[in-house]
């Protein structure tokens, strides 16, 4: 018992920052009709800008315990580079083909890793340890961090949000209807160039915090961009593309499963999830909930 | 028109130049140093599978982003035969990377080809990233993240061991290289121009219409993927012995990545593109890693360039340029 709470707890730890990718995904996804690779990277990005964040906000001599806001707050300033990405590269290939607007990303992607490499250099690093001051908790009977509680629930208002926002807001429904048909947008008069702008920037702090949450509880390391792309790619596959709710089904899906092959069988751990990846692309290529549009 | 345009236009001068090439080619280690000739050879090797990658990109249309797990079959192929059975002639390695690459290709295609643009992307990229893992996560057969090691092949039956590493990589194993990426050049000519490879660019180009004219369109990407997937294969079998080493980076999507990179570099759209850009990508490279370690940003920012303002590539700004002349004549 006690291990499979701590087993499935770690999963959905696993699936609360994944989500938050993978929501950013599917909104650029939804709108722009853009696959980006580059969300990884925003992740990447997120991670390593925490960290400077909490590092100078402990040695600042502010409380220890209050380091989350400014994390947070790294996370959502990050977001800036978002409509420089959209305004300075994407916006151009919004009318072309698919495949170069992938491309396009894997280009940034490339760009990203570099620009990483070079502010902070090729070598691991971590904040310390710092989650561990809020202490862990016994829940049914497993013994589990508060911070990794913290992040979940984050992640939880984070997704309700979200939920919120798409469906009783104004630009939600500009989403939703832009996401259905994007001429039809046009002809109501609503100004393409801001909506792409601001989902783009929506889908890239999306990115940034997920990456930012995640960090006080693991290592960053170069390759977490490239690496996190193909399990957030994992979860839209199997959620649908372009879903919400795949979004946040997919993650459970894949991060409760990556923490149980770990800790059962450790060889098989994204070879399970990509497997179930290409049976869901052959007998559903739609995804679990594909088809309902954002 | 300009006379030399005239003369550029002619089909036997086409050949002409194509020949010149060729034995520019095969004459470079003469006059080059062995690190220039030992870049080439890996080009020749990239230069067999971007040819693969561009029937399916370039002439049906499908961007493949796992292409690299062909490229790695062939590769571990290599090291396994070599490594494993002791198996060390080079034809041998190249039949049975041909073999089991076509088999893989056949079972893959078939549930890829279902799919078009981004779902058929995801899907070959899932499927290298599972190879990846595979090669990764079965250390005791496949030597983990370290990777094999790959023996030296023998050529053509010949015992090559006793030649220095360089010299035999440089020159013996270098124009072995150069003949076989000659021969799959012309393979791959005959392909696309051949009624086979008409219906591949009719699909590209209209998929319900080529269905409707009585084209089975599935069974044509199924093809086009068989004979890509071997040809990535044949290209890993042959840079395996040039990098001595093989390891599960090789199937990273990312190198697939670079596959496309170099395809688009080039020009999709010109039969010589790829090969264009293989050997620009291959030598920009060196260059630019030597002069900076963040080679990957000057590289991003060019496939971005490429994608927005030249999707032709070197090979369609060239013909663009050429048409333009001519235009002002």
């Amino acid at each position: 018992m006690e291990t499979i709470v701590s087993i499935i707890f770690s999963g959905v730890f696993n699936a609360s920052t994944l989500f938050l990718v993978a929501a950013g995904l599917q909104v650029v996804f939804g709108v722009q009709k853009v696959f980006n690779l580059a969300c990884g990277s925003f992740y990447a990005l997120g991670a390593y800008f925490g960290i400077v964040v909490v590092k100078s906000f402990v040695a600042g001599g502010f409380p220890k315990p209050l380091f989350i806001v400014p994390l947070i707050g790294a996370g959502l300033l990050l977001g800036f580079i978002g409509p420089i990405v959209e305004r300075g590269l994407i916006k151009f290939v919004y009318d072309r083909d698919e495949t170069f607007q992938l491309l396009l990303t894997f280009a940034l992607v490339m760009m990203i890793e570099d620009v990483i490499k070079f502010i902070w250099g090729t070598s691991p690093q971590t904040t310390g340890g710092i989650d561990l001051i809020y202490g862990r908790i016994n829940l049914f009977g497993a013994t589990l961090p508060v911070y990794n509680l913290i992040v979940i629930l984050c992640s939880l208002i984070i997704a309700a949000l979200i939920g919120y926002i798409l469906l009783n807001t104004k630009f939600g429904r500009i989403i939703r209807a832009t996401a259905d048909k994007k001429e039809m947008g046009e002809a109501l008069g609503i100004n393409m160039k801001m909506v792409y702008i601001k989902v783009f920037t929506l889908g890239t702090v999306l990115g940034t915090l997920g990456g930012a949450l995640v960090i006080p509880a693991t290592a960053v390391v170069s390759e977490m961009g490239v690496e996190l792309i193909v399990l957030a790619f994992a979860v839209v596959v199997i959620g649908g593309l372009g879903s919400m709710k795949g979004a946040f089904i997919g993650a459970l899906i894949v991060g409760v499963l990556k923490s149980v092959a770990i800790s059962t069988y450790p060889e098989l751990e994204m070879l399970t999830i990509y497997i179930i990846v290409i049976a869901v692309l052959v007998i559903k290529p739609q995804g679990l909930f594909g088809g309902s549009k954002v | 028109m300009k006379p030399w345009q005239e003369i550029l236009s002619l089909k036997s001068t086409k050949v002409l130049i194509l020949i010149v090439v060729g034995l520019l080619f095969l004459g470079l280690p003469l006059f080059a140093s062995q690190y220039v000739s030992y870049l080439m050879l890996t080009f020749f090797a990239y230069a067999v599978m971007v040819l693969g990658l561009n029937l399916l990109f370039g002439y049906t249309g499908l961007l493949s982003f796992g292409h690299a797990f062909f490229m790695a079959i062939g590769a571990y192929t290599a090291a396994f035969l070599t490594g494993k059975f002791s198996i060390l002639y080079m034809e041998v390695i190249l039949v049975v990377a041909v073999i089991i690459s076509s088999i893989l290709a056949a079972l893959i295609g078939a549930i890829c080809v279902r799919y078009i643009k981004i779902y058929f992307a995801m899907l070959t990229l899932a499927f290298g990233m599972l190879f990846y893992t595979f090669l990764l996560k079965f250390y005791y057969l496949t030597g983990g993240d370290e990777g094999m090691r790959v023996l030296r092949p023998y050529l053509l039956g010949f015992n090559l061991s006793e030649i220095p590493k360089m010299q035999y990589l440089t020159r013996s194993y270098y124009i072995y290289t150069l003949v076989i990426l000659a021969i799959l050049t012309f393979v791959m000519w005959k392909i696309v121009s051949s009624p086979f490879g008409l219906c591949l660019k009719a699909i590209r180009d209209n998929p319900e219409k080529a269905e409707y004219l009585g084209v089975s369109v599935k069974r044509y990407r199924w093809y086009a993927f068989i004979i890509s997937g071997a040809y990535a294969a044949i290209g890993g079998a042959l840079l395996a012995p040039a990098i001595g080493q093989v390891d599960p980076g090789l199937t990273y999507w990312t190198h697939s990545g670079t596959l496309v990179f170099m395809t688009l570099l080039g020009g999709f759209e010109n039969f010589f593109g790829p090969l264009i850009g293989g050997v620009v990508y291959i030598f920009l490279q060196d260059k630019v890693m030597s002069l900076t370690t963040y080679w990957r940003f000057i590289f991003g920012a060019i496939l971005a360039f490429l994608v927005i303002v030249a999707p032709g590539g070197i090979a369609g700004v060239i013909s663009s340029l050429v048409k333009k002349e001519k235009g002002g004549e």
